[in-house]
């Protein structure tokens, strides 16, 4: 059993469980809500992947448990996230080539 | 003597120390750490699929926005379903740590039921794109969308399968090892919040830019 | 009065008759539980030998396997170097292609391409790394740390079942319509898009092949995170096991991508999608009819991403075997063994940010090619650290020539050459001249073909008696090592001319056209000879392999449990441990770490890491360390 916690430790877990699920509902309708108007690709793109990061924020820290777990799994998800920005920056890193402008 | 043998059970399977008890130096057992890596895994491959498609769509003059092209109060509809099927997972688990099968087979079974919802509302958008001749073929816009969809599909159908698993012959396991059947609810259910951590980020990506 | 004798058991001294008692009670425990275990039905064969779980089993599995793609990948490699050294004549062994083929036993340039492409996809994903890790990783691995298997026995299973069909898909595809695959190992678009089935089948066989690594990453790194014995710190590990740790990792972060990209090209071939083509391509005079908007760096830049931790992941494993066996052999602890720690960990880092270094002439641009430079010059460093630790390593050892050591001690030279020739390949600059011409090919058969095959031998000839309870024969092992390490320099050394002199690489005829490539050409019949002569240094080999391990089979054992006199805990197991039983009858404890040898004032110039020294030496007495420390005392 990973945690031995007690009865109430987990109805108090539960709770929480409900109000990050209310969270979850309300920033999805804030979100498409957003979308509706139409604001240019730049802050468009922006604020979708902020409203994103809090869900998934959420998800990660809360349902994963992520907020409450042991140093080595940080560890591997902290280099993952370093690969995963390198795997995101690197094919389309042309736009930062001057040469021949 | 104070050395201990780590005999075969009675079972003839080989007894894998901190299977279901935590290594007490890392805090974890087995499987969670081994779910995490192989999360890690995901990450980097939903993650070649995200460059892909930055790099596509600033690749070209004109990309068009998905509201335009897709069904966005369907997809909405989808997020609520998969996040409620997230909350139906965990409180799965905490029913098993509570010791109640009952409550968590019935969370179990909800959360399969969302997961079947996501699925029919995807053929359904699916279905509707393909009846008017659009296809992954059409353009790149399609390509990505049909590919990065489709694979977290396929994403959401393993996780069915496993569900369907535990909620079939796997939960035998609860009468002789509760602790352990418990562990692989909780593992099941850290790839199922994974799979609705991707959808998170698609969801706004494909359809609300 | 006789003073009573007493045997130290455990950490315990116990008075013989009290041991015999204890060891009687021991061995009926042992019985009772071998019959509940087992209750009368002893696991199938298929359950012991097909689907086994026993990583010892599965890493043989693997061993087999992989040797036997070696076989065959060296053998296209055979085929290829006949026309390279004498272009479109015809040979009698070529008839074996088919009439489609090779007709008249004349090689077509398309089946060049198809045996060129399959040469590579073979040797690097279905010889080297599961022979390297598959095989080496999951045998030793667990052994070295004290471990009773892998943390997921099924698991591990389930990933060499994913390798063995990849592998017999992409061996299937010879058989497609067009044949095998034939746009190189690197599959780059948009050729590989409009290319033949094989193709296809190539995409398939990857996704098989990369989902069989990801599982087998998961599993050694929990295994080595979690099972290690009691004692066993990160910094007691052997090399080997820190190599594998790394490797581990590479292989779980850098493969998805790669997996991400054949979904892309089998998309862009089954569905018609153009993620990698562009608008308005012309085939044979036609314009395609797809949508395009599609970009062919895309696939580059993803397939390298995976492709360069990939060398990594070729190279680190060899690394360990060779310190592994140098130690050994040099009777003194690694030098610098914290360094090559750190090196390799850095080296695994550094390995993610490197890779568009084969992407120098695409046309990315001087401030992305710095960029690349700079980062590809600065892996460079933790190579070197480890190559110097291990030369360093050398000096002052006691150093015995056996046949591990042979080709360990080769190793260095020939990593070395190929590190070295590497370097001009990193620099964008000398890399316009350099890339994709021999060069090329002749830095990285250096580093994986007497570097890390080299290496591979040296682990099989060292861990053979561990397997097996046989050694192999030292002379012919001799043999094979000299004949081995002169041919295969025939083969390779003269690329790095025929490179610089311009020859450009999948050329079919191996430059024969080209006039600037005359004089360098003519060294394609060296090369040739040099090959097939490698084949014939391989047979010593095979059959020193074979015949002894058919002698093993029938019970013939002539080694020990430790005939290296090693000090790390794979040499502490019993001879070829059972399978499904667990690797040790009394779970190792780690006391120091893995290369105390020639300890000063130790009466043996080794002393494993599992073996408890009491505090002070018994008087005239002496130290066996062997399985369990034994030591007599008198009271």
């Amino acid at each position: 059993m990973s945690g031995h916690a007690t009865p109430e430790e987990i109805r108090k877990e539960t709770r929480i469980y409900l109000m990050v699920f209310a969270g979850l509902a309300v920033l999805t309708a804030v979100t498409v809500a957003v979308s509706y108007l139409h604001l240019s690709i730049g802050m468009a793109v922006l604020v979708a992947l902020f409203i994103a990061s809090i869900k998934g924020f959420l998800v990660a820290g809360y349902f994963m448990h992520l907020l409450s777990e042991k140093k080595l799994i940080y560890g591997v998800l902290m280099l993952t996230v370093f690969f995963f920005a390198v795997l995101l920056w690197g094919p389309w890193h042309h736009h930062y080539d001057t040469f021949g402008r | 003597m104070d050395a201990h043998a780590h005999a075969a059970h009675g079972h003839g399977e080989l007894e894998i120390p901190f299977n279901v008890h935590p290594r007490p130096d890392t805090g974890l057992y087995n499987a969670k750490l081994g779910i995490w890596l192989f999360l890690a895994s995901e990450v980097m491959l939903f993650g070649a699929l995200f460059s892909s498609l930055i790099l596509l769509r600033t690749g070209v003059e004109n990309w068009p926005h998905g509201w335009k092209l897709l069904n966005v109060p369907l997809a909405t509809l989808n997020t609520f379903v998969l996040i409620s099927s997230s909350v139906t997972v965990v409180l799965a688990w905490a029913s098993l740590r509570l010791g109640d099968l009952r409550k968590g087979k019935i969370y179990l079974a909800l959360t399969l039921l969302c997961a079947l919802i996501f699925m029919v509302v995807k053929a359904f958008e699916y279905g509707s794109k393909f009846s008017h001749h659009i296809h992954p073929s059409t353009d790149n816009f399609y390509a990505i969308y049909f590919t990065m969809t489709g694979l977290h599909g396929l994403h959401v159908l393993g996780g069915m399968v496993v569900f369907a698993y535990f909620l079939g012959p796997g939960a035998k396991m609860w009468q002789t090892e509760p602790a352990r059947f418990t562990n692989r609810i909780e593992v099941c259910g850290l790839y199922w919040h994974f799979v609705d951590l991707v959808w998170i980020f698609l969801f706004p990506t494909l359809y609300l830019l | 009065m006789a003073p009573k004798r007493q045997l130290r058991v455990g950490t315990q001294w116990l008075y013989v008759d009290e041991a015999e008692k204890l060891l009687r009670e021991a061995i009926r425990i042992q019985e009772e539980e071998e019959k509940k275990r087992h209750g009368g039905h002893p696991q199938s064969w298929i359950r012991r030998y097909v689907f086994s779980t026993d990583h010892k089993w599965i890493g043989l599995q693997y061993g087999f396997t992989a040797l036997l793609f070696l076989l065959f990948g060296f053998s296209l490699m055979l085929l290829m170097r006949l026309q390279l050294a004498w272009p479109n004549k015809a040979f009698g062994i070529l008839k074996v292609l088919g009439e489609t083929a090779a007709p008249g036993g004349v090689m077509l340039p398309e089946t060049y391409n198809q045996l060129g492409a399959m040469h590579g996809t073979i040797m690097v994903f279905l010889a080297i790394v599961p022979l390297a890790v598959g095989a080496f990783g999951n045998y030793v691995v667990p052994l070295q740390i004290g471990a009773p298997d892998m943390a997921f026995p099924k698991l591990n299973m389930a990933s060499y079942w994913c390798y063995l069909p990849g592998g017999l898909l992409m061996l299937g595809s010879f058989f497609a319509p067009g044949g095998a695959a034939n746009s190189g190992w690197t599959s780059y678009p948009p050729l590989s898009v409009i290319a033949t089935q094989g193709q296809t089948w190539w995409l398939l066989g990857m996704v098989f092949l990369i989902t069989s690594s990801l599982l087998g990453s998961v599993n050694f790194i929990v295994t080595i995170i979690q099972l290690r014995a009691k004692g066993m710190t990160f910094m007691r590990f052997p090399f080997f096991v820190w190599a594998q740790l790394v490797t581990s990792f590479l292989l779980l972060l850098a493969f998805p991508p790669l997996e991400a990209a054949a979904i892309l090209q089998l998309m862009d071939r089954v569905a018609g999608t153009s993620f990698f083509m562009p608008s308005g391509l012309v085939v044979s005079g036609n314009v395609l009819a797809n949508a395009g908007g599609g970009n062919p760096l895309l696939w580059q830049h993803l397939f390298w991403f995976l492709a360069h931790p990939e060398v990594y992941v070729l190279i680190l494993p060899a690394m360990g075997i060779v310190a592994e066996v140098l130690a050994n052999n040099t009777r003194k602890p690694l030098w610098g063994y914290r360094s090559m720690v750190g090196a390799a960990v850095f080296l695994g880092f550094m390995s993610f940010v490197v890779w568009a270094h084969h992407m120098f002439l695409t046309g990315m641009g001087t401030v992305i090619s710095a960029f690349f430079q700079t980062t590809t010059m600065i892996i460079s460093i933790p190579s070197v650290i480890i190559l110097t630790a291990m030369f360093m390593s050398l000096w002052g050892g006691s150093i015995r020539f056996n046949t591990p050591m042979l080709f360990a001690l080769a190793f260095l030279p020939m990593f070395g050459i190929g590190g070295l020739t590497g370097l001009p390949l990193g620099l964008a600059a000398s890399d316009i001249h350099l890339h994709d011409t021999y060069y090329v090919i002749g830095h990285f058969h250096y580093v994986v073909a007497p570097g890390t095959i080299f290496a591979l031998f040296a682990g099989i000839y060292y861990w053979f008696p561990k397997v097996t309870g046989r050694m192999l024969n030292e002379f012919w092992g001799k043999v094979h090592f000299w004949l081995s390490l002169i041919f295969i320099n025939g083969v390779f050394a003269p690329m790095f001319y025929q490179g610089l002199a311009g020859i450009s690489r999948r050329l079919y005829d191996g430059g024969a056209q080209y006039a600037h490539a005359n004089p360098a050409f003519k060294s394609n019949v060296l090369m040739t000879v040099s090959a097939w002569c490698l084949l014939a240094a391989q047979v010593p080999f095979i059959v020193n392999f074979f015949w002894n391990v058919f002698m093993a089979v029938l019970g013939k054992r002539n080694a020990g449990p430790n005939p290296w006199q090693a000090t790390t805990l794979d040499w502490a197991a019993t001879t070829s441990p059972p399978l499904a039983h667990g690797n040790f009858d009394v779970m190792p404890v780690v006391y120091r770490g893995p290369y105390e040898y020639s300890l000063p004032g130790h009466e043996f110039d080794y002393l494993p890491q599992h073996v408890e020294v009491p505090e002070a030496p018994p008087p005239g007495g002496g130290m066996l360390p062997e399985a369990v420390a034994v030591a007599r005392r008198e009271a």
